[in-house]
């Protein structure tokens, strides 16, 4: 499956882009439950990281909830028993989500493909079952209540509008840390290994250091997208280290358009759309997202975002 | 006279779960020479390139690097001290522009391949040098172009202008002229000529007047095994070699 890589937006185009998600971004409480918004963006983040690896590496990981859980976890615990500031507490999740991403990072890469997954969602089922016997998790509870503090101290974040445009920032930050990854030296060489990797091997490159250094940045980030979550919806529960988290991410980054920059991000309105207006059908919601899903890569092979681009692509040419 | 020899096999051997594929080679590449090594098909040609650039372990023997033992290095590292490969099937990097291609290449001595934190307008104080690069092989108007676009001849063009762009010592050429029309053979073996000054090649090769044309020294593999060594006019008066290769692939 080949993506239509954007070749050469200009700097103009690039910047309209950014000017536009901004915009849309700060007035869409005004018109959205922000509660529901912080949610959409925090797993827009998370997509996105993931699809760092899937997209632009080549990796897929079958475990990508272990770090979105494990930082929930850890941020929770942060702002609830030790009263952390809540800056503190998404830091303190994001580091151990790359910590952890490190480790199992050090392992998956040795191995490529169907192995590769399997070593990761080995590992994310490691995670859950930490997250159910470890006492400060709350087990089949999860952590309730979790306070979002005063950001630094001073802006109280139980108003949801601040808490809102935090979570904004915070996607921002992350989208443009991997924006810039995709754009740099070492995404060039990333891309060469998606591409080619053997070749990229014989032209001087320990493709292994290059894939790790990529799955810690998506953990990290995907760390930051769990950590962030937990504040802003106030409870962290096991749904986020279950291995249909780790489905959920592949299924919104494929939707959406692996390989593109703004394709996870569609996937994930897409889905926790559905989730959301859905939860009326119960266990049916499911189905319906399974349904809405085979019919979306039946139909948009590279997604929506990966069709679109590649229509507009064919009218410049 | 060992630093004449840039690299040396000895009784290399590489097993496959019991299938021998290469049964003790010793090789002896001299620097400066176009070395060719020719036999039919599944001799284990293409084993020994990856025995030599570490892309596969050897089961017994030594890999020696202008006198250096090399059997245990990574890849990387054998790429690094300048022993280069190009792959039987052409190795492009499809989604990436011809120019950017070549800068891959060109980019890892610049130190900055981790930054993920850099723009990747860093690199454009590559470019002059890519596109110098891809004038050798006659691409430069194609420099925008992704490299998965290109018709085949082309690609192998690129890959032979992405390998120079490694300035390496060793080149080792797996089939280079595979799958190419007349004129573009012709292109192909001009550019070996040209670029084997002042290197190394060793390259594998079907065509026999490309090898006959450009090789100094041929060896002639057959199951694993050294058949005969030498000039071309004399492996191939070797009646051995006319058995088992020119009687069989000719
Ligand atoms: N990874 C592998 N696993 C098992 N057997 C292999 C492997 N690689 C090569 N072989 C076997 O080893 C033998 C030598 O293969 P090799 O590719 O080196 O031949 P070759 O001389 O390059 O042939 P050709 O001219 O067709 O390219 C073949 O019989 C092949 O099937
Ligand atoms: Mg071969």
């Amino acid at each position: 499956m080949t993506v239509p890589s954007p070749r050469r937006w200009s700097g103009q185009a690039i910047f309209m882009g950014w000017a536009t998600l901004v915009a849309v971004g700060l007035a869409a409480p005004f018109v959205v439950y922000p509660v529901f918004l912080m949610n959409v963006l925090c797993m827009a983040l998370f997509a996105s990281a993931f699809n760092l690896l899937l997209g632009y590496t080549g990796l897929l990981s079958f475990g990508h909830a272990a770090f979105l859980g494990s930082a929930g976890y850890v941020a929770g615990h942060a702002a609830k028993a030790w009263g952390v500031d809540p800056l503190l507490a998404i830091l303190a999740g994001t580091a151990v989500a790359t910590v952890l991403g490190f480790v199992i990072g050090s392992l998956a890469i040795r191995r490529s493909g169907i192995y590769f997954a399997m070593i990761t969602l080995g590992f994310a089922q490691m995670v859950y079952f930490l997250a159910v016997q470890l006492p400060f998790t709350g087990g089949e509870d999860g952590l309730q209540g979790i306070p979002r503090g005063r950001l630094l101290g001073l802006v109280r974040l139980e108003n949801s509008f601040a808490m809102y445009y935090l979570v904004f920032a915070i996607f921002l930050v992350g989208f443009a840390v991997i924006h810039r990854t995709i754009h740099s030296p070492f995404g060039h060489v990333l891309r060469s290994i998606k591409d080619n990797e053997p070749r990229a091997l014989s032209l001087g490159y320990d493709v292994d250091r290059y894939k790790l250094l990529a799955f810690v940045i998506s953990a990290g980030l995907a760390g930051l997208a769990g950590a962030t979550k937990a504040l802003a919806m106030q409870f962290e529960t096991l749904t986020d280290v279950h291995w249909h988290k780790s489905g959920e991410v592949v299924l919104m980054t494929l939707l959406g358009g692996m390989g593109t920059v703004l394709g996870p991000s569609v996937g994930a309105i897409i889905v926790v759309t559905m989730e959301n207006y859905l939860t009326g059908f119960g266990d049916w919601v499911t189905v319906i997202i399974g349904c809405v899903f085979v019919v979306g890569v039946l139909a948009f092979r590279r997604g929506f975002v990966g069709e679109a681009l590649n229509l507009a692509r064919r009218f410049r040419s | 006279m060992p630093d004449d020899l840039i690299l040396e096999t000895r009784d290399v051997a590489k097993e496959f779960l019991g299938f021998v594929a290469v049964a003790g080679v010793s090789l002896k590449v001299k620097r400066g020479s176009i070395h060719g090594l020719i036999g039919p098909n599944g001799a284990g040609k293409t084993t020994m390139f990856n025995l030599l650039t570490r892309f596969l372990p050897v089961t017994r023997g030594t890999i020696l690097h202008r006198g250096e033992d090399v059997t245990r290095l990574r890849p990387a590292q054998v790429a690094r001290r300048g022993v280069v490969r190009s792959f039987q099937i052409s190795a492009v990097f499809p989604s990436l522009t011809t120019l950017e291609n070549v800068r891959i290449a060109l980019q890892r001595p610049l130190g900055t391949s981790f930054r993920f934190w850099s723009p990747a307008s860093s690199l454009s104080v590559l470019d002059d040098r890519a596109r110098a690069l891809l004038g050798d092989v006659d691409l430069q108007d194609l420099a925008d172009v992704p490299a998965g676009e290109l018709p085949y001849g082309r690609k192998r063009a690129l890959e032979l202008a992405t390998t120079l762009a490694l300035e390496p010592e060793v080149l080792l050429l797996d089939e280079p002229t595979a799958g190419m029309g007349h004129e573009d053979v012709g292109r192909v073996a001009e550019l070996i000529r040209r670029v084997a000054r002042g290197r190394t090649v060793l390259m594998v090769e079907h065509n026999l007047s490309v090898v006959a044309d450009l090789c100094d020294t041929i060896t002639v593999l057959a199951r694993g095994s050294v058949l005969a060594e030498g000039t071309y006019a004399t492996v191939s008066a070797d009646p051995a070699v006319r058995e088992a290769y020119m009687g069989s692939a000719a």
